[in-house]
């Protein structure tokens, strides 16, 4: 893979020291501008909060549920926050088993947005069925009647796909933070003192410690791994077990994890470009770094390409009349805007990414992560809420409504997933000390590095 | 209560070789029961020490295959307790469950792999053993416990090998 081998190896030029001190740093007292942040994204999560509680009196017709198109900007916005998390672990579990360099300065940050970005996901299930206040009947639990969930579902396997990944990826970041909370503990005084004392489990850093810690963070890695790789997959069947034209497809599963990783580095882009000027890590986080991003972005990028030109190939190829109709009035149908939106921001964009000079100019590829991400947005509403509008009966066909309902919700959604990312980059190192410091050998009497 | 110190002699190095070179002497001379510091894992002091491999595999492996038998069983036991005909599928079908077992074998593997890292970590108590700051950031330390009349020849061999610290704890 081109994105993961480098010609030169690339070491840090700091030392030990100078990574704590530069790291800490981050942790300061917050700008002004930081707590504009801060409450915007809390205003824009309470607009989502007010449109939920607006739903739970009124019911789903708020959001413009017509049939045939009863999964629409709910669900689209449930796939796009699920496949941004996906970036996050191929970059802290993949890249760490294929022993990349450059993962390391970018894998905290990366972690944590898929942390907040599942949290996010997480609750438009929840919010989209209707009777949001017994959710928990998707569980399998004991109760009086005796029922159990059905199994064969791929609803179900969601279920226990996203609170494993939610489970599997929190606890990964939880166990690299702990070195580093060790790190802050030993240089900070007062209340904090306490505070990351108690968060960092009485870590010193003893061989005995990590002996254990480094062998079992190899394991997480390696679960991490095809749990990455599945979970998309579960989501990309929930679409594809079922028969409606344009969901019905083999080629779902590769298709979706490709996007998923593609709209997460779209997001990781987003974020750290502003984030390494604003917490002044521009000499941890460079040019060599989002050099590597933007060649998985056009590797991703790519595969979707195939992918979307399989699925068109797949159509006119089947014969089938419905799955034609389908494809045809995706691109020259009622939804034609958001079928080329689709094409154009994912599939042509991302070919922007062959030249060195567009990869290494922060400018550029921050505009591009932004089409990234309204472009796999895009390709959700495509493939659900355009597929569901023109099913098997006719006289329904219609364009799906978009309601302020739709919108409270999609900016509700973006301001807790915001408003937990900016805390964190406050309170947590968002660059990973212990394995910066792993890459730079600690200095020797009689010089040399071995 | 009071902390209960471990008597013993604790060393602060800058650089890796002087580090390597006491740990070598100290075990030379008989003292294996030594805590390294260090703000990184390195493959030098591993390779020194010559530990065996963690048992954390085995909280891995037993944890996932948990989840595995977890995750079948109780699609099968569930799916028969209410049996409910799906799209003419066999009442227990395994391919669908084969999605649920994948999961919870993962998501035990990983929940018994941290349980596994913080019980073997914790299997030897680091309880009184002198720790600084520095050793967090970018020291190398090394704690030797020792009673109080090997005391000065640990300190000794300590400083000869480079070390820039030495200090003395309990009694």
């Amino acid at each position: 893979m081109t994105a993961i081998a480098h010609p030169e190896p690339h070491t840090p030029t700091q030392t030990h020291a100078e990574v704590t001190r530069d790291v800490l740093a981050t942790l300061g007292t917050p700008s002004r501008g930081y707590y504009l942040a801060l409450f915007g994204a809390v205003g824009m999560f309470l607009i989502g909060l007010f449109t939920f509680v607006m739903l739970l009196k009124e019911g789903l017709g708020l959001a413009g549920y017509t049939p045939p198109v009863m999964w629409s900007v709910y669900i689209t916005t449930f796939v796009f926050w699920i496949g941004i998390g996906h970036a996050g672990t191929l970059i802290s579990a993949i890249l760490f088993l294929f022993r990349s360099p450059w993962r390391t300065a970018v894998y905290r940050s990366t972690e944590a947005m898929t942390v907040f970005a599942v949290m996010t996901a997480a609750l438009f299930p929840i919010i989209h069925i209707g009777r949001q206040w017994i959710f928990y009947w998707l569980l399998p639990y004991p109760n009086q009647r005796f029922l159990w969930p059905n199994f064969k579902s791929p609803l179900i396997w969601d279920v226990f796909a996203i609170t494993t990944y939610f489970t599997v990826s929190a606890t990964f970041l939880v166990v690299g933070l702990v070195p580093d909370l060790s790190a802050v503990r030993d240089k900070v005084s007062g209340w904090r003192k306490t505070i990351y004392s108690l968060a960092s489990i009485g870590w010193t850093g003893a061989d005995s410690q990590w002996r254990h810690y480094t062998r079992g963070y190899l394991y997480l890695a390696a679960l991490a791994t095809p749990l990455v790789l599945s979970v998309h997959s579960v989501v990309s069947w929930d679409f594809a077990m079922s028969i409606i034209p344009g969901w019905h497809g083999t080629i779902f599963a590769p298709y979706f994890v490709a996007g998923a990783i593609y709209s997460g580095i779209g997001m990781v882009l987003t974020l750290l470009i502003p984030l390494r000027k604003a917490l002044g890590v521009e000499h941890m986080l460079t040019e060599y770094h989002f050099d590597n991003l933007a060649k998985l972005t056009l590797l991703t990028g790519s595969i979707l390409f195939y992918a979307y030109a399989m699925e068109y190939f797949v159509a006119w190829y089947s014969g089938n009349p419905f799955e034609q109709t389908t494809f045809w009035r995706r691109a020259f149908g009622p939804m034609w805007w958001a079928g080329w939106s689709m094409i154009i921001c994912n599939a042509f964009v991302s070919q922007l990414l062959w030249f060195r000079k567009i990869r290494t100019n922060l400018t550029a590829l921050f505009i591009i992560s932004i089409f990234i991400n309204l472009g796999m947005w895009f390709e959700r509403f495509v493939i659900i809420a355009s597929s569901l509008s023109n099913d098997y009966l006719p006289n329904k066909w219609h364009v799906p409504a978009v309601t302020w309902a739709d919108w409270g919700i999609l900016v509700g959604s973006f301001g807790w997933f915001l408003m937990y990312f900016l805390l964190f980059a406050r309170t947590f190192p968002v660059i990973a000390i212990q394995e910066i410091k792993e890459m730079i050998p600690y200095p020797r009497k009689h010089g040399g590095r071995h | 209560m009071a902390k209960k110190t471990v008597p013993g002699v604790l060393a602060s190095f800058v650089h890796m070789d002087s580090a390597i070179e006491a740990i070598r002497g100290l075990k030379s001379r008989g003292f294996r029961d030594l805590t390294v510091y260090t703000a990184a894992p390195s493959h030098e002091i591993e390779d020194v020490l010559d530990q065996p491999v963690s048992w954390v595999r085995l909280f891995t492996l037993i944890g996932g295959l948990t989840g595995l038998t977890a995750g079948f069983g109780m699609t099968i036991w569930m799916s028969r307790d209410w049996p409910l005909l799906v799209g003419g599928k066999p009442i227990a079908a395994i391919p669908p469950y084969v999605v649920i077992a994948f999961e919870l074998t993962i998501l035990y593997g990983a929940l018994s792999t941290v349980v596994g890292i913080i019980l073997m970590a914790r299997a030897k108590s680091l309880k009184g053993r002198a720790y600084h700051p520095s050793f967090s950031d970018d020291r190398i330390g090394i704690f030797v416990p020792c009673p109080p009349e090997q005391t000065p020849a640990v300190r000794d061999l300590l400083s000869e090998a480079g070390s820039e610290e030495v200090t003395v704890h309990g009694a």
